[in-house]
């Protein structure tokens, strides 16, 4: 368990510089329009899983919230809707020339898991009221990234600071 | 039945939010008496010798990236003009102090320091050159209020609307 030496730390430099695929200039970006086509995306399942109500609109609900999960602890470069919008859009369209901190958007899949976890916990729990409000927050969420561009889960971040975080000494930006 | 009505409402609410955030977002809004003052020291960096732009930020913020780089811009082609960028995180006191709820939060502070200006959400360039050039004017205590500032920015976005360049040739005159 214990490692056998440390090593110098110069071996774990996070600021390497090897190539990266033309898509991904650098670790920790993403094409700005990725996050916003998953969350068109997201907003689509969210609106089948509305309309077809809790039972059977649980299983778009499930799978959305694995993809929330994904983006949330994967990171959004492993989102399923990241992925094929990498992989099967981009190659069809412009390449990206705009990019972002991948920490915005994965902070934002992870709101939206909150909302998708209660929503299935809802329909375990048989509360279709507690169903439709959860998921009509995550589809407004999800709306108004896909529509405008807005992360109302990253706004929401500095606020849950200012109302819980105490005098914690946050780490530097490296 | 119900779910189909639920995601109507929502996505109205999506349009109505929606557009009513990019009517507003940017704004520059007159200060309220209330928040006073920034110093140096408060700030911990000096204020401009004729203006000093507040930038409140967070890590998980996109659109505080385009602000910061739209003030730098406009910080070199402004003598006296600087930019400080704040972690809201690493200051909560005066996230608090200054009540500021969402990131990008933009102060417009004068030569004293005295807020002048706020800008809440992506700023606008022309709405933060139009409220660095009023900095000038005298501050008149009964006539500033918000809506007298809201509005004069609207003018100037109806003149240039033609040509579509922006703030650029503003910025030249």
């Amino acid at each position: 368990m214990s490692s056998p030496t440390t090593h110098p730390s110069t071996a774990q430099g996070t600021s390497t510089n090897t190539p990266a695929a033309p898509t991904r200039p650098r670790p920790g970006l993403v094409d700005v329009r990725g996050p916003r086509f998953g969350a068109g995306v997201t907003s689509v399942l969210l609106i089948v899983t509305l309309i077809l109500g809790p039972w059977p609109g649980v299983i778009p609900l499930a799978i959305q919230t694995l993809a929330f999960a994904a983006g949330a602890i994967l990171g959004v470069a492993r989102q399923p809707y990241g992925l094929f919008f990498r992989h099967v859009v981009v190659p069809r369209i412009t390449p990206p020339s705009e990019f972002e901190d991948a920490a915005a958007p994965r902070f934002a899949q992870g709101v939206g898991l909150v909302f998708a976890v209660v929503g299935l916990i809802a329909v375990t729990l048989s509360l279709p009221v507690l169903f439709y409000v959860a998921v009509a927050f995550a589809l407004v969420a999800a709306g108004l990234n896909a529509a405008f561009g807005f992360c109302l889960g990253c706004e929401m971040y500095l606020l849950g600071k200012r109302l819980f975080g105490g005098s914690r000494t946050s780490t530097q930006l490296a | 039945m119900t779910g189909l009505w639920v995601a109507l409402a929502a996505l109205v609410v999506v349009a109505v939010f929606g557009v009513y955030r990019k009517i507003t977002d940017g704004r520059a809004r007159a200060a309220k008496k209330a928040e006073n003052v920034l110093d140096a020291e408060q700030l911990g960096a000096p204020l401009g010798s004729k203006a000093t732009f507040v930038q409140f930020s967070s890590k998980v913020c996109a659109p505080c990236v385009a602000t910061n780089k739209m003030l730098t811009g406009v910080c070199a082609k402004n003598a006296g003009v600087t930019h400080v960028e704040i972690d809201g995180e690493d200051r909560l006191d005066l996230v608090r102090s200054l009540g500021v709820s969402r990131t990008p939060t933009v102060f417009l502070l004068d030569a004293l320091g005295d807020i002048r200006f706020r800008f809440v959400g992506p700023s606008k360039k022309l709405e933060i050159l139009e409220a660095l050039a009023s900095l000038d004017e005298v501050p008149e205590p009964a006539a500033v209020t918000g809506r007298r500032h809201a509005r004069q920015p609207q003018v100037i976005r109806g003149e240039l609307a033609g040509n579509g360049v922006g703030g650029a040739e503003f910025e030249a005159a």
